[in-house]
């Protein structure tokens, strides 16, 4: 397929959502402070371009499947974000009812199929969400995400090796945000290139700036199309940062403030809204629309989801079979 | 006595094997330059140096395995699980290599190793992050399994599982790292295998183990305030297990309950449970009862998570029963 071209349509919408992302999570992170998000809570926070470029690349039908830093995907493929938030706050208007938090989000209605915990455990789930499509003679493809840390986990290399061997329509994207909790790339590895981690396997694979939706979707487009057209698999590496901890409780002695400063040079939001006012795409006051439009949707998340109910106790019983009547063992 | 925190007395536990022998070395994600995940290796990179204080990418089934090998070749590894949800990505080390090797070489060839880490819930984790795998690993024949509750233990008994000739795991709590107790500053060991009766009494019996116990312990302190008077043991070693005690004590309130948090089907408190009525059938004077888990997986919500864990009030509600007090 010829690249769509990056209109103003395009950069106002990539705006307007990688805005609302981060405000989105910035919420969160207050709503954790007040304790009414617990357990873990990893944000994307400066990551928001890889998300942002996949999704102009996607068609109808095709799936995305991530790690535990997985709020804003399930946002972008179409799922309510009151009800992601209220999976957050563990009430029963949540896309888990209230059962999965912070960790796992799913919206099938959305294809949109996690939010895993286990480091590299959704690499083969990814693969197999495409062999279902191949093997249904569907054009589908599947975008299967993770991070730099769980490309050292068995499960990817073994995944990388079938995709190839059966040609699966899948592409797998490495979020290379520098580090796997507190280890650095560097740490993991006797090299730091990890899309290279695809010639062994014969795989198309190539590094992206992942801090730009424009080069994150050009190569994102090629993949998707190469898979939908049976040409198999891709490796991406994303490159791309985390602003915040890995989680809420990180000292962060594994970097300096500076290089966070840097990066925060190449915000994908920054560079995005300067293209909007270099080519006049929106004026000032246009920008602040968005900008309180932004600001109300997150108040209405956060309402929607303080006035949502936690579940009944009840709940815990339920979707654990699929058997209605599972003797359960309850003394 | 001197007071300490729990993660310092496994930090000093693995310093003072590592000082007395060369061939002890520790391994793991973020155990070095972090400071171990929960801070439980903490110094212990400034003091060994790298080649004995390891940090591993993520990659369970690699470092476990190739740990495994090492034993086989003379080291004593110690390698720390961020938490034993993750030790699932590695468990095929474990059973088939780990607990095997000595036997399948008729005793040729044994495995030194201790794994390590946090096991079960610490809040509102979900499903997969709140997992207690102790019966799964107790269920191997090859394997020890070691669930110290207090600093004092968790330091004796996890020397001894380093000096162990077989592969020991030590199972601890992200919520127990932080708990304050007496450990004494001379060197101890405690003998694998040996539970400990840690609360005197005589109307009931309450087995346990780990961080649970805290649920335990505040059952029976409620109890007290009503005339009732409940005996607490900690079973401190789910394989072997010091099923003597328990009898013993069984023959003399004649009931027991079992607080474990775990799923119920083929858990440690079925076990129990069946020792019990074979070895004391003609004391008891009530069915033995347990308080698990939910037979679910953990769920996120804090309704939730609270239906599914073992509490107090359901201790209470389990003592009342065995004593028809309701
Ligand atoms: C099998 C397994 N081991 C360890 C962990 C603990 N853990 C959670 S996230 C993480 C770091 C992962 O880093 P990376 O893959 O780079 O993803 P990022 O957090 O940077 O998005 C670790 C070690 C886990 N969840 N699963
Ligand atoms: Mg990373």
């Amino acid at each position: 397929m010829p690249k769509k071209p990056i209109t103003k349509e395009v950069y106002l919408k990539w705006y307007e959502d990688m805005l609302f992302w981060r405000r989105f999570e910035d919420k969160t992170s207050a709503l954790y402070i007040q304790q009414k998000i617990r357990g873990f809570l990893h944000l994307y926070n400066g990551q928001e371009a890889v998300l942002a470029g996949s999704l102009l690349a996607m068609e109808h039908g095709d799936k995305m499947i991530t790690a535990y830093r997985n709020h804003v995907q399930p946002i972008g493929l179409g799922e309510d974000p009151r009800r992601i938030m209220a999976e957050l706050m563990g009430k029963v208007d949540g896309t888990s009812r209230g059962k999965g938090g912070s960790m796992h989000m799913f919206s099938k209605e959305h294809h949109f199929y996690g939010g895993h915990g286990i480091v590299g455990g959704q690499i083969p789930l990814g693969a197999g969400l495409a062999f279902a499509d191949k093997y249904n003679g569907k054009n589908h493809v599947t975008l299967t995400y993770m991070g730099d840390g769980a490309v050292r986990q068995g499960s990817f290399h073994e995944t990388m090796n079938l995709a190839m061997l059966w040609n699966l329509p899948v592409v797998f994207v490495i979020e290379n945000n520098g580090y796997a909790m507190g280890t650095s790339v560097e740490r993991t590895a006797n090299h730091t290139e990890i899309w290279k981690l695809g010639l062994g396997y014969e795989m198309p694979c190539l590094p992206v700036d992942a801090m730009d939706p424009v080069t994150v979707y050009e190569a994102m487009q090629d993949a998707v199309d190469r898979a939908r057209s049976g040409g198999g698999p891709t490796l991406i590496e994303a490159r791309t940062y985390r602003y915040k901890g890995h989680s809420m409780s990180d000292a962060q002695h594994y970097r300096t403030k500076e290089e966070v400063a840097e990066y925060q040079k190449l915000d994908p939001i920054t560079i995005v809204l300067d293209r909007i006012k270099e080519n006049n795409y929106a004026t000032e006051e246009e920008i602040e629309t968005i900008d309180q439009r932004v600001k109300d949707l997150v108040k209405e998340c956060v309402d929607f989801a303080e006035a949502s109910p936690f579940p009944d106790k009840e709940e815990l019983w339920q979707h654990i079979y699929v058997q209605k009547d599972y003797p359960f063992i309850k003394e | 006595m001197r007071i300490i925190q729990f993660r310092e007395a496994v930090c000093e536990a693995m310093s003072e094997e590592m000082r007395r022998d060369e061939r002890v070395y520790l391994m793991g994600e973020e155990v070095a330059e972090y400071n171990g995940a929960y801070k439980a290796s903490k110094g212990m990179l400034d003091e060994f140096g790298p080649k004995r204080v390891i940090d591993t990418p993520i990659a369970e089934l690699g470092f476990a395995g190739i740990s495994v090998g090492a034993a086989m070749n003379g080291l004593r590894p110690i390698v720390e699980f961020m938490t034993f949800n993750f030790s699932m990505v590695a468990i095929d080390q474990i059973i088939n290599n780990a607990a095997k090797m000595y036997q399948m070489s008729g005793g040729q060839l044994n495995v030194p190793i201790v794994f390590r880490g946090p096991t079960a819930s610490a809040g509102q984790l979900a499903a997969t992050h709140s997992q207690a795998f102790e019966s799964w690993y107790a269920n191997c024949p090859g394997l020890k399994v070691v669930v110290p509750a207090d600093p004092y233990d968790a330091k004796g008994l996890l020397k001894a599982a380093i000096r162990d000739e077989d592969p020991v795991l030590v199972m601890e709590s992200e919520q127990m790292y932080g708990d304050k107790g007496e450990v004494p500053e001379e060197e101890y060991i405690i003998e694998i295998g040996k539970a400990k009766v840690k609360r005197q009494g005589t109307d009931v019996t309450i087995v346990s183990f780990g961080k649970i116990l805290k649920v335990a312990f505040a059952a029976a302190e409620e109890l007290e305030k009503e005339g009732i008077s409940c005996e607490v043991i900690d079973l401190r070693s789910v394989r072997p297990i010091d099923y003597d005690t328990i009898i013993k004590s069984v023959k003399k309130t004649n009931r027991c309950v079992i607080v474990e948090e775990a799923w119920p089907l083929g858990a440690i408190s079925s076990e129990l449970t069946y020792m019990i009525q074979k070895r004391a059938f003609d004391y008891l004077d009530a069915p033995v009862i347990r308080v698990n888990t939910a037979d679910t997986p953990a769920a996120y919500s804090p309704t939730l998570i609270e239906e599914f864990l073992p509490s107090p009030e359901k201790v209470i509600k389990a003592i009342r029963a065995v004593l028809y007090k309701d």
